[in-house]
């Protein structure tokens, strides 16, 4: 017998002593999460350090009532701390914790129900730039109605301006993540669904798929680069200049099972992407209009709710 | 030779099952199958396995087959997780191919909810329930046995398809359209949604089971309000598997239809709704993860008051509490998919439902805390993992909050972050209040304890391997890693983590080998329970000799207090359980019966069929299971009759009669 070994709560300081040390770290340029660089990431971001903090209260308090009780009660001889053998039940102190986590909780709902309603819209009075996402078995398409190109596996979006993604799948779902720029969406055949995300700064962010399709599905990662509106506009022009278009029979290609690098075309066949985006939300809850004729696109924001 | 046998041999041995490393393990079982036939024909024990095990309807043996399936579900389940985190230890590591980690995933998610934790936990409602209640069996001896047969050999066909025709690849939640034909040709798929079924079917029948025993079996005097709170947290879990496995039904029902007969339910094709099954499968999964975690809930109210020698604090509201949680966890399934595009109002109604079992929750965990306040706390080893729960769980639990804030689960889903979530909740919740109530109770179900110093060391390795395990995967989620990559890319800066979390796996690992030897050692060295109140228990099936006598109690208890076993101890009227020969009456004990493990039979000849389509053989296996259930309810003679002279007999060799 050791018992000494289990009588000091020591072992319970090592895994506190390693979240200090992976906390301390948590500021590393890897952790992108919380380095975002748009305000939809950032807002989450907030939300996430909030209720983080409010969760930090509660763990320290059942931390600190734990290791005193576990320290002060101990059935060994000599303990003077009182021994209650009938305390069964405290009207109080029962009543303190339904309301305490109550109250932390509140504290984390209202910001959780604004931020929520906040996210769902592109802000009001700016007018989105529109990109029609398909995920692929395993690849990402990606379609710009209003600049008529088209990319697979690579991004490129204008910063300081909110992107509109449009949802879709021709693939088992998937979900659509840009970490550095916010949170994910998925990706769901036979419907499409809106996601808006903004990058404030210029740069080159890591793209993947969260939702498992199958074995390629770890190799679902794409660019997305950030460049100034300018520079976009030179990249759809250049794009529209010297790659080659995409016709239905590179479409099929696209359809294979398999992963590939990426390629940029000047155009795209018109029926890849369902031509009413008839999105849960579009249309289901009144954000937003897409009017598709032709060739051309008008972004149409609906009255918010 | 004959093409048909030439397409029967790929159909039955595609290139997936003929891995070296598969091979290997087929060769390893093959030859311990052998071996344990051989050993059971030299020692003639066939009769005595069938006579005693194979056809019982005792709950107290049926609840040690449960147990013995679980742990060695959980041996596999935890080979896979090895063999999962071996992969990920580095990037782009090449221990397996993606396929074969894809297999290992689903394998590893599927055994540990469904063949480890529910049987595991149905296993300690057996050996612990009618005991606790003074109960002589469940309602339902006959209904017990079926449930137990059908779990195993649901078991037994999902863990055969690795060996023959392939294993399901599409996780434990196995979304479509993914799970369909189309994307999923091989067999795998059709293990899965058959064995889930047949088991499913086990598991309705066990939560009537005990709804009914603890509705209807207690002592006299036990009213609700007197009952354990383990009792409770059987009645609820009861309750919501009555009312969530249907949903799952549906589901896996759907979706066979999709794979055999060419529908489009969920499909790519003719417009089917994938989101469908999403929600089919959460109505079922979010109240199956609390079935999972209510019976530790239950446990560690046990263990608390035993090894704390108070009453359980604020005994109303941990009741109160239970109802609450099973009453919300109904309405808060749309979190496992927020981002499927409900729109904000749906997300934030089921955002702040999910807050809000925070709180019963919560509330349960201060009760905890001061159940030990005041009291004197003994580190016994089932008490060891209720310590080791509490810290583990506030975790699990804050986390999961963190994730109900809805915009922020933008981020967190299907990352890292949520791996860590319910390990946090299922390891430190479920396993941790599984593996408490196994040292707890062991005693009761065999009638010696497990060696104490190697079970703390058991939890010594396991706590610390769960904690170095997953607190990494937290920060992974923060990286931006996502689930389920059956390899990463090296610069992201995901490698030290990975490699910290895999380290910390096979701590956990030696944890369980050290349990394993635990039981062994044990067995060969034990030390006795002579008394059956080896920990000075508070509840009734202490009050009996360990192990029970089958029918537990030659003369059923009257209760007048909650902890009725402690109060009888307090007022030195322990006496009052022992017989005097005036007493002793016949007692009714149902027979044994071959026909609950006909019937699972039926069920696995039929599932092989429907799973490789051989329509001839799944309705050999249908008519197998009418003609089961066929004889059951012809068969008259179920019961036997103890006269009072082997019940006096029994009672007077335990030391429990007055003389
Ligand atoms: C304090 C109470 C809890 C809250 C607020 C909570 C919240 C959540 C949320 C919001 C998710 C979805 C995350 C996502 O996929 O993005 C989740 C996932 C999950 N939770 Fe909890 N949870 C709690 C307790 C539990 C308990 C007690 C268990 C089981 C013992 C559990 C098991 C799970 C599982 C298995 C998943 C993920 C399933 C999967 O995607 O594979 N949770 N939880
Ligand atoms: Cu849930």
């Amino acid at each position: 017998m050791r018992p000494a070994f289990f009588k000091r709560p020591y072992r319970k300081l090592v895994p506190l002593a390693l979240a200090a040390g992976l906390l301390s770290t948590g500021c590393g340029q890897q952790y992108v999460l919380l380095h975002p660089v748009g305000p939809v990431g950032q807002q989450e971001l907030h939300l996430m350090e909030l209720a983080a903090i409010a969760m930090g209260i509660v763990i320290l308090v059942v931390f600190t009532l734990y290791f005193y009780a576990i320290i002060r009660f101990r059935d060994k001889p000599g303990n003077t701390a009182p021994y209650r053998p009938d305390w069964h039940g405290s009207k109080w102190l029962e009543i303190l914790w339904w309301v305490l986590p109550a109250v932390l909780l509140t504290v984390i709902a209202i910001p959780t129900v604004k931020t929520t309603y906040a996210l769902d819209h592109v802000p009001k009075g700016k007018d989105p730039i529109v990109i029609d996402v398909t995920s692929l078995t395993w690849k990402w398409l990606f379609e710009y109605p209003g600049q008529h190109v088209a990319a697979v596996n690579q991004l490129v979006i204008p910063t300081g301006k909110p992107v509109l993604f449009e949802l879709t799948a021709d693939s088992p779902m998937n979900t659509f993540w840009i970490p550095a720029l916010g949170g994910m969406e998925y990706t769901m055949p036979n419907r499409v669904l809106p996601l808006w995300l903004q990058a404030n700064k210029p740069g080159t962010y890591i793209g993947l798929s969260g939702q498992y399709s199958g074995t390629g599905f770890a190799k679902m990662f794409f660019h997305v680069k950030a460049v100034s509106p300018a520079a976009f506009n030179a990249w759809v022009a250049k794009t529209r200049k010297t790659a080659s278009p995409m016709t239905m029979a590179v479409y099929d290609q696209l359809l294979k099972h398999n992963t590939t690098g990426q390629a940029l075309y000047s155009s795209y066949p018109k029926d890849t992407f369902p031509t009413v985006a008839n999105g849960f939300t579009l249309t289901g809850s009144g954000m937003y209009m897409v009017m598709r004729d032709k060739n051309d696109i008008t972004y149409m924001p609906m009255q918010n709710p | 030779m004959r093409p048909w046998f030439i397409h029967l041999i790929k159909l039955l041995f595609p290139p997936q099952v003929l891995l070296p490393d598969i091979v290997g393990i087929d060769i390893g079982l093959t030859l311990s199958a052998l071996a344990i036939a051989l050993y059971l024909t030299k020692a003639r024990r066939w009769g005595w396995l069938w006579r005693e095990w194979l056809t019982t309807v005792d709950h107290k043996r049926i609840g040690i087959m449960y147990i013995i399936a679980a742990l060695i579900m959980l041996f596999r389940g935890g080979v896979d997780a090895l063999m999962i985190r071996s992969q990920l230890i580095v990037p782009e590591a090449h221990f397996m191919g993606a396929q074969q980690y894809d297999e290992v995933f689903t394998t590893h998610g599927t055994v540990m909810i469904f063949f480890m934790a529910m049987p595991f936990f149905f296993g300690l409602f057996n050996v612990a329930v009618p005991l606790m209640i003074g109960a002589r069996d469940v309602a339902f001896p006959r209904l017990n046995a079926i449930s137990f047969w059908l779990f195993a050999f649901g078991a037994a066909l999902f863990n055969i398809s690795f060996s023959i025709g392939g294993s399901p690849s599409a996780g434990w939640f196995s979304y479509p359209p993914y799970s369909e034909l189309q994307f999923n040709p091989g067999v795998g798929e059709n293990y899965y949604l058959l064995a889930l079924q047949v088991s499913g079917i086990g598991s309705i029948a066990t939560g009537i089971n005990f709804l009914v025993t603890i509705l209807k079996l207690r002592a006299p005097g036990m009213t609700l309000m007197k009952m354990p709170l383990f009792v409770w947290s059987a009645l609820v879990t009861s309750t919501l598997i009555l009312f969530a496995f249907p949903p799952l039904t549906v589901a896996l029902g759907l979706t066979m239809l999709d794979r055999l007969f060419g529908a489009s339910f969920f499909t790519l094709a003719h417009e089917g709704m994938p989101m469908m099954y999403a929600n089919l499968f959460w109505i079922f999964g979010h109240p199956e993860v609390y079935i999972l975690i209510m019976p530790a809930f239950g446990i560690f109210s046990e263990v608390v008051p035993t090894f704390s020698r108070k009453p359980l604090f604020g005994y109303e509201a941990m009741v109160i509490s239970l109802l609450a949680i099973t009453f919300l966890s109904y309405g808060v399934w749309v979190h496992h998919f927020f981002e499927m595009g409900a729109g904000p109002g749906v997300n934030v109604f089921f955002g702040l439902s999910t807050m809000l079992i925070a709180i019963p929750t919560g509330v349960k965990m201060f009760n905890w805390l001061f159940t030990m306040w005041g009291g004197r706390i003994r580190l016994s080893v089932p008490m060891l993992w209720q310590l080791g729960f509490i810290p583990t769980f506030v975790v699990g639990g804050a986390s999961g909050v963190m994730l109900a804030a809805v915009a922020a689960d933008y981020q967190y889903h299907n990352s890292y972050f949520v791996i860590a979530h319910f390990h946090n909740v299922i390891v430190g919740g479920t396993v941790f209040g599984l593996l408490s109530g196994m040292y707890y109770w062991w005693p009761k179900m065999f009638g010696w304890k497990l060696n104490e110093r190697q079970g703390r060391w058991a939890f010594a390795f396991f706590f610390t391997g769960f904690w170095l395990t997953f607190m990494p995967q937290y920060f992974l989620g923060l990286e931006g890693m996502t689930r389920r990559m059956a390899s990463y890319p090296p610069g992201l800066g995901w490698g030290g983590l990975n490699a910290m979390s895999t380290i910390g796996a096979f701590i956990m690992g030696v944890g369980f080998a050290i349990l394993v030897y635990n039981i062994a050692w044990s067995r060969m060295h034990p030390e006795w329970d002579t008394t059956g109140d080896p920990w000075d228990g508070r509840t009734l099936e202490w009050s009996l000799p360990s192990p029970a006598p089958a029918y537990n109690f030659a003369r059923i208890p009257e209760v007048h207090e909650r902890d009725a076993w402690w109060a009888m101890k307090q007022r030195g009227e322990t006496d009052a359980v022992k017989l005097s020969p005036d007493q002793v009456e016949p007692i009714h004990v149902p027979k044994n019966t071959p026909m609950p493990i006909c019937l699972a039979v039926s069920f696995f000849v039929g599932s092989i069929g429907m799973v490789f389509a051989w329509h001839w053989m799944a309705i050999l296996g249908g008519l197998g299971v009418v003609a089961a259930l066929a004889y059951g309810s012809l068969e008259d003679d179920t019961d036997r009759e103890l006269d009072p002279t082997t019940v006096l007999n029994t009672e007077k060799r335990l030391g429990r009669v007055h003389p």
